[in-house]
């Protein structure tokens, strides 16, 4: 690892911490996190329903008043603090551990049932060439739940294995942990500078071919026209709000870690705000792309964009495969479109991995390839057990749900409270990011993290447990939401107390002279007053 | 497509792409530092 960062000090017990090698790089990588599968099949939809043009409003308003404030907590955390999510609250305060624990086990559920979504997308690839789904009598759902995934009709969690499933999941686990071994430097900066340029192309040639797909109009028309009456709506700036904070990857511990793998003297903010609009600017992409697709879907069947559009699943697997099915060129437009799945999977994925494998890099005090292979073997094997079986669509479904709300949200609102209102840490935060940054923070930071950041977040969870509360999950049986649901969420905080009251082995990262050397030089840096354009 | 669908189409690039260049550019004027591990007094550390 060659860094221009070169501790002469007292020689470490284990190994030092990586960085990225350049800025460019840990933007590239943020941005591979933030660009997932989301930003493909959630945003269009979410758009659209929630006043199609007229959502920019609340979607800016978004951005400006919470994704960005609460992207730059997780990376003043991160940086100042140098660790991995539990590692880096400790050193905040010793009480804030189990919040970082928390996360840590909120990105092992997400990261076991993402890998199944990359799975089917990379089969979908070779089926847009094959046309696979012709062959269904009941056309691309039919093919979906009966010919592919085999969904049993029991809501229930079986081990019935589906081959076709269970082999591209493991190679998906087997390329995301050998990048995981390669470290940061040689393994996460090296996919994500292949991978997202390549997204990027292959999207951007997705979205021109989808634009010029005959009725691709009135996919765009029913995209980008305004219905001002839903910005009197409060469900619509919620949902402009749920979509910005999911799509950033903020207060999940992934941009916490990353963060403590940049140089000290960063450009923090700077950095945050191309992240921030790389990740819209994709999605507006998405929007443009998805809704031409649509267009023609409902122009082929004779019918209206309101009846065909969709989203998530649906959308992919169901929606996308009846257009590759029709379109000119169809299997080019399903190439492009589940390849751009796969690789936005992809370094979503590493990113959630390396919370997990950082935080027990930092606990244990092991070296980069052991912790990876202890962590992501199991990781890997419970996913392999778990979804590729007929029951794994339901256990998806249902953890996907649940862990979104009542893990991260959860606990995004219990971070922004702890570090704000509870630990007072906003102004030595701030502080920390006007160091080097381009765009300093002032007041208006403080109150966007510490009031607004509670409030909309406290608004979206009250929310989520009235509609859970309120009827079955998808219609699935009590007991199943009961365990994998609420019982799963419960169970993530009960884990990360216990994980956070199991001591710091001697070799750990807790007493580091490189971090203590890294704190001399942040101190030293720091200037009394913000200056310049402040937040 | 209609006057209103493509003002709205035409407003969202502006604002989104227009935003991500305006960052690119705005950072690109603050070039990388690099760490030299020297403990700098208090207030040196200019932009």
């Amino acid at each position: 690892m060659s860094t221009p960062s070169s501790s002469q000090g007292a020689p470490l017990a284990t190994e030092k911490r990586e960085t990225f090698s350049s800025r460019k790089l840990f933007i590239l990588s943020a941005i591979g996190s933030a660009v997932g599968l989301g930003n493909i099949w959630r945003f269009p939809y979410v758009a659209y329903e929630n006043g199609g043009g007229a959502f920019l409003i609340p979607y800016l308003v978004a951005i400006l008043c919470a994704g960005i404030p609460l992207l730059f907590l997780d990376y003043s955390i991160g940086h100042r603090y140098r660790g991995s999510a539990p590692l880096a609250y400790r050193r905040a305060n010793r009480k804030a551990e189990v919040l970082g624990w928390w996360q840590v086990l909120i990105c092992f559920i997400i990261a076991i049932y993402y890998a199944a979504i990359i799975a089917w997308a990379a089969m979908y690839c070779w089926f847009s060439i094959t046309k696979a789904w012709d062959k269904n009598a009941d056309g691309a759902a039919g093919f979906f739940m009966n010919d592919f995934l085999k969904v049993s009709e029991n809501v229930n969690v079986g081990f019935d294995f589906v081959g076709n499933i269970f082999i591209p999941m493991f190679f998906v686990w087997l390329v995301t942990i050998v990048i995981m071994v390669a470290g940061v430097n040689k393994g996460i900066s090296r996919a994500n500078a292949v991978f997202m340029p390549l997204l990027i192309v292959m999207f951007l040639i997705l979205v021109v071919q989808s634009v010029f797909l005959p009725g691709a109009i009135d996919g765009l028309n029913a995209f980008f026209t305004p219905d001002f009456a839903a910005l009197s709506n409060p469900a619509v700036w919620a949902a402009a709000f749920g979509h910005i904070f999911f799509s950033l990857s903020v207060a999940f511990g992934i941009m916490v870690t990353y963060s403590s793998y940049m140089k000290r003297k960063s450009d923090l903010t700077g950095s945050g705000y191309v992240v921030a609009f790389a990740n819209s600017s994709f999605e507006l992409l998405a929007g443009i792309g998805v809704f031409a697709a649509l267009g023609f879907m409902a122009y082929n069947a004779g019918s209206s964009v309101d009846e065909v559009a969709t989203s998530g699943i649906g959308l992919a697997f169901i929606a996308f495969p009846t257009i590759v099915s029709e379109a000119p060129l169809g299997a080019l437009i399903g190439v492009l479109f589940f390849g751009s799945l796969v690789f936005a999977g992809l370094t979503s994925l590493i990113s959630i991995l390396e919370v997990i494998v950082a935080a027990f890099q930092d606990k244990l005090g092991w070296k980069r390839v052991p912790a990876t292979l202890v962590v992501g073997i199991p990781v890997a094997l419970v996913s392999l057990v778990l979804f590729p079986t007929t029951t794994g669509l339901y256990l998806l479904d249902t953890m996907d749900a649940f862990v979104n709300q009542f893990g991260i949200l959860a606990c995004a609102l219990v971070m922004v409270i702890v570090f704000g209102a509870g630990l007072g840490m906003l102004p030595k935060l701030a502080k920390h990011l006007n160091r080097h940054s381009s765009i300093k923070l002032g007041t208006g930071w403080k109150v966007l993290v510490g009031g607004i950041g509670p409030a909309a977040l406290g608004y979206m969870l009250i929310n989520e447990i009235q509609s859970k509360m309120a009827e079955s999950y998808s219609g699935y049986p009590v007991w199943f939401n009961g365990v994998f649901g609420w019982g799963m969420a419960g169970a993530l905080i009960v884990g990360a107390v216990l994980l956070s009251l199991v001591p710091w082995s001697k070799n750990s990262k807790i007493d580091d002279p490189e971090f203590d050397q890294h704190r001399a030089n942040v101190e030293a840096e720091e200037v009394p007053e913000a200056s310049g354009k402040e937040y | 497509m209609s006057a209103i669908a493509i003002v709205f189409m035409i407003i969202s690039m502006l604002t989104i792409w227009g935003g991500l260049a305006i960052s690119l550019i705005s950072l690109n004027r603050h070039p990388e530092k690099h760490d030299d591990d020297v403990i700098e007094p208090a207030g040196s550390a200019g932009n």
